[in-house]
């Protein structure tokens, strides 16, 4: 059987992995598909930890579908955002946004 | 098992290298799709059905297709892009791999680091039982009612912001 410690390294890498492009990137949608990326990470750890530590008490699996309506949610106003900056300011890349920098 | 788990994980972790470093941000995107698809991979390994459902209706169905439009609806600005990363990109990668350090040591100190998964019990329905915590007022029925209004906010929040006001 597959140990819950290649789980959570899995899901530690891909939360890196995302780090790095919300971090890296200039791009403001891909900055938004580096937080896809860690809340997919923080998904594998709650199913992980409810299947190994207590599948009959279903908390894992709940608090996994709530972050799935966050992250919908997040992404629904997070592209919003960008249209209407792209709308106003011809531009998505996240370093030029500097209209409230001192 | 243990070979289908290894290549789900090469193939999340491949990907998810591409998303956040492929240039043409429709790849990225499809790249998303991989990792996205590999990941209700393992909630089905993780006897998680219910969830590999969802993850491949709402996240491939409904995210990652959201993201396909709004790469489209801005692309005149990425012909004219330089590079895709920004120039302290090496600053970021340091980060990601001390945080990456940081979290594998600090999970490896826990003492139920190796457990292995005891069998579900025999006739334990998972899907049965989630949609029952999710409507029982003795469970979830709470949180499960301020997410969906947390939704709905959103959705109208985010029609108002991308209005075309003429």
């Amino acid at each position: 059987m597959i140990p819950i410690s290649w789980y959570l390294i899995l899901s530690a890498a891909l939360f890196s992995i995302g780090l790095f492009g919300v971090l890296a990137r200039r791009n403001a949608i891909a900055i938004l598909l580096g937080v896809e990326l860690m809340l997919n990470a923080v998904n594998i750890n709650l199913v992980a930890f409810w299947r190994y530590l207590d599948p009959v008490q279903m908390t894992g699996q709940v608090f996994a579908i709530i972050v799935f309506a966050v992250a919908a949610a997040e992404v629904a106003v997070g592209l919003a955002l960008v249209i209407s900056v792209y709308r106003n300011r011809k531009t998505v890349v996240a370093d030029e946004l500097d209209l409230m920098k001192w | 098992m243990t070979t289908l788990f290894l290549i789900t994980a090469v193939v999340i972790l491949a990907s998810a290298m591409m998303v956040v470093t492929s240039r043409n941000l429709v790849h990225a995107a499809l790249w998303l799709v991989s990792t996205l698809f590999g990941v209700a991979v393992l909630y089905a390994i993780l006897n998680a059905g219910f969830l590999a459902v969802v993850q491949v209706v709402v996240y491939i169905g409904a995210i990652a297709i959201l993201f396909i439009f709004a790469v489209m609806l801005t692309r005149r600005e990425m012909r004219d892009t330089g590079p895709g990363l920004n120039k302290n990109w090496w600053v970021s990668a340091l980060v990601s791999l001390l945080i990456f350090g940081g979290l594998a040591y600090l999970l490896s100190s826990w003492n139920g680091f190796s457990r292995t998964s005891a069998a579900l019990p025999s006739g334990f329905d998972a899907v049965s039982a989630l949609g029952n915590a999710l409507i029982s007022p003795d469970a979830y029925v709470l949180p499960f009612e301020v997410a969906s209004v947390l939704l709905v906010a959103a959705l109208v929040g985010a029609v108002y912001i991308a209005f075309n006001r003429k």
